[in-house]
């Protein structure tokens, strides 16, 4: 998994709440069996008019947005189905980090699994986020994990909380099954226990 | 030892291992496996030269992206049967146990685990899927994983997972005649919103949930998701012994599994992190007007004013949905006509659903402009259902009658709603685009559905008129 230390870029916002991941990606992609290339079907019904064509309505296609890698969002981001082809299209469309008041918890679990980081601020630190963004053509974000800050060039640097495993593997692009395999003879005396695979 | 909740005791019994600040690394004792969320999994393991630990715990079958109609022929969508092939090839290759699409016990994964006895209390049970939650029903531990995740299970039998809160949700009291179980988990989705449950586990409790049957705890213990719990469970009684008894996969001492099952409910002086209580008699029949699930109303109340909800999130939400729900803000729902009716999900197709919807329908035909679907949740509740005769019921009422699996619920098959085509739908999610891009889904119980399919619009089953 690719590390994630600090990272600065461009915020695009999404000004709703409940985004749900058959938004994020809808079931139409869902048929792939690659872990690669969803970016392009990212937020596809909210993105691309029935003609094919951009929304121009659509955040993410204002060229004020284009080339963004932080998505600023509103409470119960990433809520729905467990489908972790949605952390892998926000990451193939090129972010790094999601900010949202709150996280639907498959969503939010899924994202360590993918170097992506989702940071939870309070709901008058997103407002704040968003009046930042909106009144800041080019807007853009410094988030530093070691020191677990979010900053803006203009006075914006508040600190966000994280389990300290969750940030210790995503500072070090630790796999999962790696570390859990380290213990094999704890979960072989737990199965031995319990006559599990005799 | 202190008194614990269901839910730490299952915690307890299955740690492998743990420390502060870590996640604990906790055994999985079933594993279900479908082709939409597995194959980028079975795929990590081959890369890893991994393999799978414990096959005979692991149990697959194919339900997201199959057709309903002819299962004769091959898949007519490219990708879709290149999926379900790949699901087939994976469970060949790392020798899993699959019940593939002609096999008569193939149904969609949170039906047929219960069906076959593979879901037992005090299990810890996990799938690529939200509806995991399901099986909680059974007194397990059940709840929903990414692909990341599901490789980990395959790989290791365990998963690092940090312990939720707990809610205890009681409800007491009798439903009234014509509320069910699925009116009774809208109401709450309702009160709790569709973020209340995130970060907890949910434990329903009170006379109520003890008064169901194993079929309506699993319609409550499904839907623990739509209000953001990963999971929700049901201490196991005696209802869920006599459920268990002579299936397949359950166990064949059962009454030594029963002695230690009845250890599993939490004790009485357990301490809940939150506790929320409600009366089973002001649950109504619900009906969703919005967007997510937690945008729901009972059939007599009009569609609520944005301006009266919440704070500004809220009401922008609101006014979004209404906008996409084609809806205006005190409109009566008696006054909404639909096009389609779909009868099926994880949450709702069981036999007791089937029943329940039959029975509204005896005598009766769907409106001249709505297009009614019956989708069986498995083999097992379609045979059934036919040998009830339940199936002639629905077809002289005009429903089609088909094949096992998600269907309509998610659309990734080609059972679609049209662009703004309103849906009465027994299934657990009312998104945008969910049934269909810009379709308009509105959830109910089966007896709503099927009133609502004769009526034409949405009508309050209290009232109705059955003919036999």
């Amino acid at each position: 998994m690719k590390p994630f230390t600090q990272h600065t870029g461009l915020v695009a916002v999404l000004d709703r709440a409940n985004v749900d991941t058959d938004q994020i990606i809808p079931k139409q992609f869902l048929k792939r069996i690659e872990r690669t290339g969803f970016g392009e079907f990212l937020f596809f019904d909210w993105r691309l008019l029935a003609n094919g064509e951009d929304n121009p309505e659509f955040e993410l296609n204002q060229p004020r947005y284009r080339g963004a890698t932080i998505l600023l969002a509103k409470r119960n981001f990433g809520s729905g189905s467990s489908r972790e082809h949605a952390v892998w299209a926000l990451d193939d469309y090129g972010f790094r980090a999601v900010i949202a008041p709150s996280f639907a918890d498959i969503f939010y679990n899924n994202c360590f699994k993918n170097g992506m980081l989702p940071i939870q601020l309070t709901e008058q630190q997103i407002d704040d986020l968003f009046a930042r963004a909106a009144s800041r053509p080019g807007y853009e974000l410094t988030i530093d994990l070691e020191s677990c800050r979010v900053k803006d060039p203009y006075g914006f640097d508040v600190g966000f909380e994280i389990q300290s495993s969750r940030r210790h593997n995503l500072l070090h692009g630790l796999d999962d099954i790696g570390l859990t395999l380290q213990f094999e003879s704890k979960i072989s005396a737990y199965e031995t226990a319990r006559g599990i695979g005799q | 030892m202190s008194p614990r909740t269901m839910f730490q005791k299952i915690w307890d019994q299955h740690i492998v291992h743990s420390q502060p600040n870590e996640p604990s690394i906790l055994y999985i004792d079933l594993h279900l496996v479908h082709e939409v969320t597995s194959a980028q999994a079975f795929d990590g393991l081959r890369l890893a030269g991994r393999s799978v630990r414990r096959p005979q715990r692991t149990v697959a079958t194919p339900d997201h992206n199959i057709p309903t109609t002819d299962r004769s022929l091959p898949i007519a969508d490219p990708i879709s049967r290149a999926q379900v092939d790949t699901l087939r090839n994976n469970c060949q290759q790392f020798n899993i146990r699959l019940y593939d699409l002609n096999d008569f016990q193939q149904g969609i994964v949170h039906i047929i685990g219960p069906e076959l006895g593979l879901t037992q209390p005090g299990m810890t049970i996990v799938c690529g899927d939200s509806h995991t939650s399901t099986h909680g029903a059974f007194g397990a531990l059940a709840f929903g994983i990414g692909t990341s995740e599901v490789e980990h299970v395959l790989a290791t039998q365990t998963l690092r997972q940090f312990p939720s809160k707990t809610c205890e949700l009681r409800v007491d009291g009798t439903l009234g005649a014509g509320v069910t179980a699925k009116d009774l988990v809208l109401y709450l989705i309702g009160q709790l919103s569709a973020q209340g449950g995130n970060g907890y586990v949910f434990e329903y409790t009170g006379s109520t949930i003890r008064a169901m049957t194993m079929e309506q705890r699993m319609t409550v213990c499904n839907m623990s998701i739509e209000a953001g719990a990963r999971a929700g469970m049901i201490a196991p009684d005696a209802t869920t012994f006599d459920y268990l008894r002579g299936r397949e996969f359950a166990p064949k001492d059962i009454d030594s599994a029963i002695k230690l099952w009845q250890e599993l409910p939490s004790d009485s002086q357990a301490k809940f992190d939150r506790v929320e209580i409600y009366r089973a008699e002001d649950i109504e029949p619900q009906v969703t007007w919005g967007t997510n699930p937690g945008q729901v109303i009972s059939i007599n109340q009009p569609v609520p004013n944005p301006a009266t909800l919440g704070d500004e999130t809220e009401k922008r939400t609101a006014e979004l949905a209404l906008e996409y729900m084609g809806l205006e803000a005190g409109k009566a729902l008696t006054e909404v006509l639909v096009d389609r009716v779909f009868i099926g999900s994880c949450t709702n197709a069981r036999i007791e659903d089937l029943r329940e919807a039959a029975q509204v329908l005896r005598g009766y035909h769907v409106a001249k402009h709505v297009q009614a679907m019956v989708v069986p949740g498995s083999g097992a509740v379609k045979r059934e259902a036919e040998a009830e005769g339940l199936d002639a019921v629905f077809r002289a009422a005009g429903f089609d009658w088909r094949e096992a699996g998600c269907s309509m619920c998610l659309g990734m098959n080609p059972d679609q709603l049209r662009p703004r085509e309103r849906c009465a739908s027994t299934s657990n999610r009312n998104f945008e685009g969910r049934q269909g891009k810009d379709g308009r889904t509105h959830l109910v119980s089966p007896a709503m559905a099927a009133a609502a399919a004769v009526s034409g619009r949405f009508v309050d089953v209290r009232k109705w008129q059955f003919k036999e």
